[in-house]
């Protein structure tokens, strides 16, 4: 059996969610990469280990992923396949289902546990309950949620490039522009650490108060919806069942109550660490260590004892 | 020009959902539904979208069973002009709700279809891309901001790095993300107002679509739940924590 796998990549760079999304694939059986656009992403692509095969969409109508000519592609290569598997990121739930729909396939979105070829675990109801599927479809099109996963080393394979001639679809869209944020901080879903802040943090200005922090511990920034909705920060940052699913080593929670919502972002971390001043918040039910009290206090404190 | 807008009766949002004792599935009955919140933004867009005077008509739809219509009636009170229930099990899958929302697009034929990106029961995330699938148009999912123009719709899309940027030729679907708008309550007058607002009911089997699920449930456990640790007193006793015996720092 043959997988082949939708590697994402931003900026010249392989998603470590991507890495993961192999590591699942390769339980599957042989893996073939797909990148679109950017050579130096195939260069890398072809050393992942497990890799046998990397396709090279390198027509220009692929350069920035739009869903409607790429799942047209990906639906023409379906033929060769039996799974086709995306990191459970923003590209893969644009395009995946996408693609379902051209192959008529129920797709298996954010599968966190491989059971056989055609049996998936996959969390349901914000992480509340985990639903064990068995797919009838021939060809079987999954996400993968990168923390349930390790990634697949980067060195070590030796795949072969095929380049792909483009596949005509209609022009319906049309890419304008992107923004992304730059920030010297690590990704937020591959991080070791993420310090997060939530609607205690009170203000855009006062959530700076983590920054210190998040420099001492080489940590990525994270924050609930409820400081996302409040405008303290971007949305990139939100952790949670509709922003982004994170299991890193250590997870700080400051200011955040710990809403069922945020939970289901987090609580696979392997060591939580809340602060709040409410002894009752929710998050503390989750929390490994939890200290009661008011953050802006105790987090100058935490990062003077921890440049100690 | 009109608006699609299909919504989800869901469990409602502050409800912690049970898994049944048999690990069938998630106990719905007796449970507060709601309608899903995305949708509820959804909805909040196409009628913000006709009272700006870029739309007509904004009529919504929602498959699932006849209950369903409290969802449909909810979106009729917060400005929808009117509504269609598509009868079918009670939870089928984006697959099939996609081809049935085919056969209404067919139908009315709308500019714009607009979508929550997600439900909150089975956090799926496939239903608006799968209708444009379907029909070949274009997709801005996980919208933050919509902008018609001249035949095309603007829309800035949260991806993980940041905002996307892209422009759709009309007919188009777009799936709306948590920052697109603030949903409005459903005043009293227009809770009764919505009463008499015009509500079809049609069979699923009747539109020719296969609603057969091509996922079978094994079984839904609860998760193993983490246990509550420890309060400590002080910062340095964290950090002592954390240092020797989490050992994460």
């Amino acid at each position: 059996m043959t997988a082949l796998v939708l590697l994402d990549h931003e900026g010249g760079q392989i998603r470590k969610a991507a890495l993961s999304a192999v590591a699942a694939a390769t339980k599957l059986g042989d893996v073939h990469v797909l990148v679109t656009g950017d050579a130096a992403v195939v260069l890398a692509a072809v050393s992942i280990a497990g890799v046998s095969k990397v396709l090279h969409a390198a027509d220009a109508r692929y350069a920035h992923d739009l869903a409607e000519p790429l799942a047209a592609l990906v639906a023409s290569l379906a033929g060769g396949y039996d799974h086709i598997v995306a990191a459970a990121g923003a590209f893969g739930k644009n395009v995946l289902p996408r693609t379902a729909a051209l192959l008529d396939v129920q797709p298996i979105p954010d599968v966190i546990s491989i059971e056989s070829a055609d049996t998936f675990v996959r969390p349901i109801y914000a992480g509340n309950a985990l639903a064990t599927v068995r797919s009838s479809d021939a060809k079987k099109l999954l996400t993968i949620r990168s923390a349930a996963f390790d990634p697949a080393p980067a060195k070590g394979g030796s795949a072969t490039v095929e380049t792909l001639p483009g596949v005509d679809s209609p022009e319906v869209s049309r890419f304008e522009g992107v923004q992304l944020s730059t920030s010297d901080r690590p990704e937020l879903e591959s991080a070791r650490v993420v310090v997060s802040g939530g609607r205690g943090m009170q203000s855009e200005e006062k959530f700076h108060t983590l920054d210190p922090l998040a420099d001492v511990l080489g940590a990525a920034l994270g924050a609930s919806r409820a400081a996302v909705d409040s405008g303290f920060v971007p949305n990139e940052c939100q952790v949670g069942q509709t922003g982004k699913i994170v299991a890193p080593d250590l997870y700080m929670a400051f200011g955040i109550s710990g809403a069922i919502q945020h939970l289901a972002g987090m609580k696979d971390s392997r060591v939580i660490v809340a602060v709040n001043k409410d002894p009752d918040a929710p998050i503390f039910q989750v929390a490994d260590y939890g200290v009661v009290g008011d953050l802006f206090e105790i987090v100058p404190q935490l990062v003077n004892a921890l440049k100690k | 020009m009109k608006i699609l807008v299909p919504v989800k009766r869901v469990v409602d949002y502050n409800i912690k959902p049970r898994v049944k004792a048999d690990g069938s599935g998630v106990e719905t009955a007796g449970v507060k539904m709601s309608m899903n919140p995305f949708d509820e933004i959804a909805v909040e867009e196409a009628v913000r979208l006709r009272e700006k005077g870029a739309a007509s008509e904004v009529v919504v739809v929602s498959v699932g069973v006849q209950q369903a219509q409290d969802t449909l009636r909810t979106a009729l009170a917060m400005g929808a002009d009117r509504a269609i229930l598509v009868l079918s099990d009670e939870s089928p899958e984006p697959l099939a709700v996609a081809k049935v929302l085919k056969k209404l697009v067919d139908k009315e034929e709308p500019s714009l279809v607009i979508l929550g990106k997600q439900a909150i029961d089975d956090d799926m995330n496939a239903t608006g891309q799968m209708l444009a699938g379907f029909l070949g148009w274009g997709q801005g999912t996980f919208a933050s901001k919509v902008e018609l123009a001249e035949g095309r719709a603007r829309v800035s899309r949260e991806v993980d790095g940041g905002t996307e940027e892209v422009s759709l030729s009309l007919p188009a679907i777009i799936t709306a993300d948590l920052r697109l708008n603030e949903p409005r309550y459903a005043s009293l007058p227009n809770i009764m107002k919505a009463k008499k607002k015009p509500l079809e009911t049609l069979q699923a089997a009747d539109l020719g679509v296969d609603m057969t699920p091509r996922l079978t449930v094994v079984s839904v456990a609860e998760p193993t739940e983490r246990k509550a640790g420890i309060k400590l007193d002080s910062v340095a006793e964290l950090v002592e924590k954390l240092r020797n015996e989490a050992k994460v720092i």
